[in-house]
């Protein structure tokens, strides 16, 4: 049964005219409220991944669930259809499991907030907050294995329940929660730091109803969903043809020597509406790089990324949902069945911007960004100190950004909103290692008109005995390039043990245990190049050859001619031009750096590693997978 | 008699305020400002304020400057050609930054990163390392070093900055390179990390001391140039520079840590309206500076600024001390427009600047301004009914502006005008929410003081949406920034990172560190002849639980330290972390930073007086005028800011005319004058 809603003074609103200038005036207060929850989340979490990362994300919705400001969509839908109970006053939920709100989360470590907001016995809107917990227990520190096969060996799972009832917390919830965790004192400062932000958002909503009314406060929210639809329609309508376009991407493994795995979408228009349609997407894997997409998201994703591309000035809300139509089959990587393992979907969450980039770029190559930094690298670092302190590092990694239209990429940068890096000063205050270099990886970036960003390597020195796991991904695959821009670097992790030898780590891994003084090169990958790179002007090449940032030997992917003291030969310079450019032909729309065979078989000579074999999947899921849910059911569909 | 100065550089006039010491008695003048090179302005000033004052100009004693110079420098792109050395490993430090790109989901694809302000090509690596806890781990190696500074110094850097990494810990390695690089390339200025900002986090110590580097040459030539010229007149007479958090600092230590300069101006407006307000017997203010192209908005609780440790100028944020000023991108010059796709009114930030300015303004500019608004609604006065000696104002331009504006959005000019300044207004009000909603503190428990060019044109709008009241609108907004100047005392701090929690610590080692922090402190007020007898010491430290990355700072007395200990620190966190985020939790405890502040002895300063009169303020009366307000043309009248009398009360809807600055008073709303001037307005009861 899904949720019920109790409301002490249920009475309808009313839809009342809202002149543009108060309509303008709500949104910013909505807006201003929406920072607010990030500065008092960021300024009260413990855990370095939510307050120096800012892994964690913030939403307002309306009163029907909608949201109207924030940043990956609203998932109240999928969690009203599935939740049986009531939603009442004084209520906060809290959920952690991505099967119970149909993605709305994508792993357990993403615990996600939600509060009703009454205002005079009646519901007016909904707050809610997700933020990564370091450490959600289950089989391995940091509770994302690469070889789970099941959630239930991803860590604890709460379904959606109210934490607070009445605004009283259930502490005996809250504590039997935390006692699953290793480290439960950040978890417990994060979540009363989310209960905090989540607060100050009711509090800044029933302020702006006051001030304008309520009917003119919801009427408002209204006409700003419609406006949002409006300004899409026309953008759907100029930007994406009838013609039915296809792209697909891979993951390049499942951390247990199987892939690579491919993402496949098609799109096209039916009047107004976009279809995205990821029939072909390889079936789930039996690891834990499975993706829970909730097509709501991928939404979202959709009309952030085409605003971006195309007119920064929109608002972003949920507005323009019903002009969106999104068909994921069943069973497959971006759908899979319970209870599938889920906890390192980043990967492919990650490269669902590539494939957005490449599907809405190719019918408008002026558009068109490279592939780049899409994913989120980790580092996990556990153990026990000589003094038998326990310690346990989460770390976020950075990469190249791709090169897109408006410029170069920047180098050692995140594709994520508000993600930061931790000062190394901090981490080396605080856990027992030392970072020897942190510095981006010279030529790293694709050649292009504009530049891939940098890669960025780290050098952990271990200080400890203890475990390491990464996650990461792009090793075997290249970070494409566009418009005759060339491919970013790939990944690579090179351990360098005690007795002076180099063992290549496999891009996921887990529990692999590492000695005092042993070194860990950490490389992740750069973006790729966007343009013609034999038409990048000949200074700025020169000008990053003597920042360090392209060697002499890189710059002849430019078709640039550095001499020894540095200055440009520019007959030399001209003259090769001319030759790679008469020698390339017309650029390529895409730069893929070969074909999935042609990468494989290089593999072992490329990247050192084996290459990984071909995905062994489910019967059950391989023959004819199920058919394509539609979006607006989705929701009641997996509960 | 002895004297002291306080000047403030406008972008259009520069205001002088000169004190006597002994009996308080004050003076003021105005004169042009001269953009080429103040100082020029500020001589014709300081000649012009001593025949006023019939005095001769040997008889000041003490200048007190609040300068842009340093911000300027910033923000054109103008300062030093910097060197830089890091640690090996960290070369691209400033390059990788903190890895954020600006702007929400997607914000990549159109995200721009400017260039470091330490080339890469200018940035050497030493080989050498410390770890955190300070212990060095690998000597330098001096002979690569001597190489590379060779190296270094044929590419023509004007100035060097030092920045290891964990020299918060430990700073020898810095001296030992900073030493080299003195021999290598003698003349070119050095800035170590560990001298300029001794804290944790490389990034940030980085740019702070890079930013230093950066603006020490244009700031050192403009403080020597002025006081060379001041010294032909004023053989005796020592300069003080106005710093970011609030303090005077000398000459010398100026040109040494400009970096403590980036908010001198606004630091000025802050404490000018300090003062004023108590005067007006007011301790808890928002102040609200709106100038041309921003605006800038601060908290004062008890008479005393809110501080922040970081500092931001364009999109450069360093650590160092400032007033806690949040600056919003909106001001008179912001422009409106109405994008095509969505029909939403936005204005800013972009700005038509000074040139070409306001449509009204005549001076080529075509794009709707807040000004062209402020105009069509008849607050910025037309015709023959402005004050003499202002730029002429055109409404049929600033209309003609507004016309496309009105045209989308299907509303009439007025409307259209109208709604300009209720977005902008909204703006301003969201920076102001910033300081004082969103730190826990209500509004309306504090009075709104409006200053700048436009302020005073939005502050009783805002002092609505706010409910903050009285609106005060103090006499002369420029000449408030010199009453800052020189009112300010001298003051200098000194602060060592110490991380411990408190359970390994004791109440002993601490009042040590502090004792310490207190004699390093003082020796800045020794040095500029102020008597043991007049300092006096405050403290503070930086604090959070363990593992946070807040730090907060509580204030505290030495008295009270000395009989509770570290309780009475942990105590008042707690207390200021339940205000702030409305919890507080049973954790550890960590000091990072300690402090100790020395402050000379405030100034003996009388504010002037204007005449008693009369509640009815007729006699000031020039004109009357039509405004367009709250949806409907009203009739309003016109008065001449220089005639109002202590004790008259204008009903609203009126405006207020002086030489650099415009009063609205809205309708149902009055202004009443005080003793000192000041127009304070409340809502009409």
């Amino acid at each position: 049964m899904p949720a019920r809603i109790v409301e002490t003074k249920p009475r309808p609103f009313k839809r009342v005219e809202v002149d543009p200038i108060s309509l303008d005036l709500i949104e910013n207060s909505m807006l201003n409220a929406r920072w607010e929850m990030d500065t008092v989340l960021f300024r009260t979490a413990m855990s370095p991944g939510i307050r120096e990362q800012h892994d964690e994300f913030p939403m307002i919705a309306n009163v029907d669930g909608k949201m109207v400001v924030g940043q990956f969509g609203s998932f109240i839908y999928g969690f009203k259809a599935a939740y049986d109970g009531t939603i009442e006053e004084g209520d906060m939920f809290l959920t952690t499991d991505p099967y119970t709100c149909n993605g709305a989360v994508s792993h357990s470590n993403d615990w996600l907030l939600l509060r009703p907001i009454f205002k005079d016995g009646r519901l007016i809107g909904y707050a809610a907050q997700f933020g990564h917990m370091t450490d959600i227990g289950g089989k391995v520190p940091g509770s994302m294995p690469t070889d789970a096969q099941s959630i239930f060996e991803e860590g604890i799972r709460v379904p959606p329940m109210k934490i607070y009832k009445k605004d009283v917390l259930q502490e005996e919830i809250l504590d039997l929660i935390l006692h699953n965790c290793r480290m439960p004192q950040w978890n417990r400062s994060d979540f009363h730091a989310i209960v905090a932000a989540i607060r100050t958002a009711e509090k800044r909503v029933i302020e702006i109803a006051n001030r304008f009314g309520d009917d003119m406060f919801y009427s408002a929210l209204e006409e700003l969903l419609d406006r949002n639809k409006r300004a899409m329609a026309r953008l759907i309508k100029d930007t994406v043809p009838t013609k039915r376009q296809y792209f697909e991407d891979y993951l390049c493994d499942d951390g247990m020597g199987m892939g690579p795995y491919k993402i496949k979408c098609a799109m096209w228009r039916e009047g107004g509406k976009v279809i995205f349609d990821f029939e072909g997407t390889d079936p789930q894997s039996t690891g834990s790089v499975n993706f829970l997409l909730n097509e709501e998201m991928f939404k979202m994703f959709c009309g952030v990324y085409m605003i971006m591309v195309f007119d920064p000035q929109i608002m972003f809300n949920d507005g323009f949902y019903d002009l969106m139509e999104v068909r994921i089959p069943e069973g497959t990587l971006l759908k899979p069945r319970a209870p599938a393992a889920l906890s390192c979907r980043t990967h492919a969450l990650g490269r669902i911007f590539d494939i957005l980039g490449g599907l809405l770029g190719q019918g408008n190559p002026d558009f068109l960004c490279a592939a780049g930094f899409s994913d989120s690298p980790h580092l996990m670092y556990s153990g026990y100190r000589k003094t038998g302190e326990w310690y346990q590092l989460f770390s976020i990694g950075f990469g190249g950004i791709p090169g897109k239209p408006s410029g170069d990429g920047p180098d050692g940068h995140s594709l994520w909103p508000s993600f930061t890096n931790v000062p190394n000063e901090f981490l080396e205050s605080y856990f027992p290692l030392r970072i020897e270099v942190y510095e981006t990886i010279t030529d790293s970036g694709g050649a292009g008109l504009h530049r891939g960003g940098n890669a960025l390597r780290v050098a952990y020195r271990f200080l400890e005995d203890g475990q390491i796991s990464i996650h990461d991904d792009r090793w075997l695959t290249y970070p494409w390039g566009v418009t005759g821009g060339l491919p970013g670097a790939r990944s690579r992790k090179t351990l360098i043990r005690k007795n002076g030898k180099k063992v290549l780590l496999p891009s996921k891994c887990d529990r692999i245990p590492v000695l005092e003084g042993e070194l860990l090169y950490f490389d992740t990958w750069g973006g790729g190049g966007w343009g013609d790179p034999f038409k990048r002007p000949i200074e700025q090449v020169a000008f990053d050859v003597e920042a360090g940032l392209v060697s002499r030997e890189g710059a002849k992917r430019y078709g640039v001619v550095i001499k020894a003291n540095g200055s440009v030969d520019e007959k030399a310079t001209l003259a090769l031009r001319a030759k790679l450019s008469k020698k390339r032909g017309k650029p390529k729309l895409f730069d893929f750096g070969g074909t999935i065979p042609e990468l494989k078989k290089a593999c072992k000579k490329e990247t050192g590693m084996d290459a990984p074999k071909q995905p062994v999947f489910q019967a059950r899921f391989v023959a004819g997978t199920a058919p394509a849910s539609k979006s607006k059911k989705a929701g009641k569909k997996v509960a | 008699m002895s004297y002291r100065l306080g000047v403030d550089v406008g972008g259009t006039f520069t205001d002088l305020l000169l004190i006597n010491e002994q009996n308080g008695d004050i003076f003021t003048a105005k004169v042009p400002s001269t953009p080429h090179d103040s100082s020029v302005g500020v001589l014709n000033g300081i000649a012009r304020i001593c025949e006023n004052a019939g005095i001769d100009p040997g008889a000041i004693q003490h200048i007190m400057h609040g300068t842009t110079v340093a911000t300027n420098t910033v923000l054109t792109g103008s300062g030093a050609k910097v060197g830089l050395v890091t640690t090996k490993g960290y070369r691209q430090v400033l390059q990788i930054a903190r890895s954020l790109v600006p702007g929400g989901l997607g914000g990549w694809v159109i995200y721009n990163k400017s260039l470091p302000m330490a080339p890469l090509a200018l940035t050497i690596e030493a080989d050498e390392r410390v770890g955190a806890d300070g212990k060095v781990v690998r000597k330098l190696d001096e002979a690569k070093l001597r190489r590379d500074l060779k190296a270094l110094s044929k590419k023509g850097i004007e100035a060097l900055t030092i920045s290891l990494i964990n020299s918060f810990a430990n700073p020898d390695p810095e001296q030992r390179v900073g030493k080299i690089a003195r021999e290598i390339m003698p003349g070119i200025p050095v800035s170590l990390s560990s001298d300029i900002v001794p804290e944790m986090q490389e990034y940030e110590r980085t740019i702070t001391t890079v930013a230093n580097s950066y603006v020490r040459p244009k700031v050192e030539t403009y403080v020597r140039n002025l006081q060379k010229n001041l010294r032909k007149t004023m053989s005796k007479v020592q300069l003080h520079i106005l710093r970011s958090d609030g303090g005077l600092t000398s000459a010398q230590a100026a040109e040494a840590l400009p970096v403590n300069l980036l908010m001198s101006g606004p630091a000025g407006g802050v404490a000018g309206a300090v003062w004023v307000a108590k005067q007006a017997g007011f301790k808890n203010l928002l102040t609200f500076d709106m100038g041309g192209t921003s605006t800038d908005v601060c908290l004062i609780e008890n008479g005393k600024a809110q501080l922040r440790r970081e500092t931001t100028v364009g999109d450069v944020t360093v650590r160092a001390s400032s007033v806690d000023v949040r600056t919003v991108g909106a001001g008179g010059g912001s422009i409106a427009k109405v994008p095509a796709l969505t029909k939403a009114l936005r204005v800013g930030p972009e700005s038509a600047g000074a040139m070409p300015g306001p449509a009204a303004y005549d001076r080529g500019g075509t794009l709707p301004t807040v000004t062209d608004a402020n105009v069509v609604l008849g607050y910025l006065p037309t015709g023959e009914v402005r004050l003499g000696g202002d730029m002429q104002i055109r409404r049929d331009l600033a209309e003609a502006a507004v016309k496309p504006i009105a045209d989308s959005l299907g509303l009439s000019v007025k409307q259209a005008a109208a709604g300009i300044i209720a977005i902008v207004n909204e703006n301003m009000y969201g920076a102001l929410r910033l300081v004082s909603v969103e730190k826990g503190y209500d509004p309306r428990d504090f009075a709104l003081m409006a200053f700048g060019g436009a302020g005073p044109l939005h502050a009783n709008a805002i002092g609505k949406l706010m409910k903050s009241w009285p609106v005060i609108i103090p006499p002369g907004p420029g000449v408030l920034c010199a009453y800052g100047d020189a009112t300010t005392r001298v003051r200098d701090d000194a602060s060592r990172t110490f991380i411990r929690r408190f359970s390994e610590t004791t109440d002993k080692e601490v009042a040590k560190i502090f004792r310490a922090l207190a004699k390093q402190a003082s020796k800045a007020l020794d040095n500029e002849g102020i008597p043991k007898s007049e300092q006096t010491f405050s403290y503070q430290v930086d604090i959070r639980y363990r593992g946070q990355a807040l730090l907060l700072t509580v204030d505290f007395e030495i008295e009270e330290f000395e009989t509770k200990g570290l309780d009475i620190i942990g105590g008042r966190f707690d207390e200021m972390h339940r205000q702030l985020f409305t919890f507080a939790l049973p954790l550890d405890k960590e000091l990072v930073n300690l402090r100790a502040v020395a402050q000379g002895k405030p100034t003996n300063v009388r504010a002037p007086k204007v005449p008693k009169g009369g509640a009815n303020p007729a006699a000031a009366a020039t004109a009357k005028l039509k405004i367009f307000v709250e949806g409907k043309d009203r009739d309003a009248t016109l008065y001449d800011r220089s005639k109002l009398q202590s004790g008259n009360v204008i009903s609203g809807p009126a405006i207020v005319l002086e030489m650099d600055s415009t009063t609205l008073i809205l309708p149902e709303h009055e202004g009443r004058v005080d003793d000192w001037g000041n127009i304070l307005i409340t809502p009409v009861a």
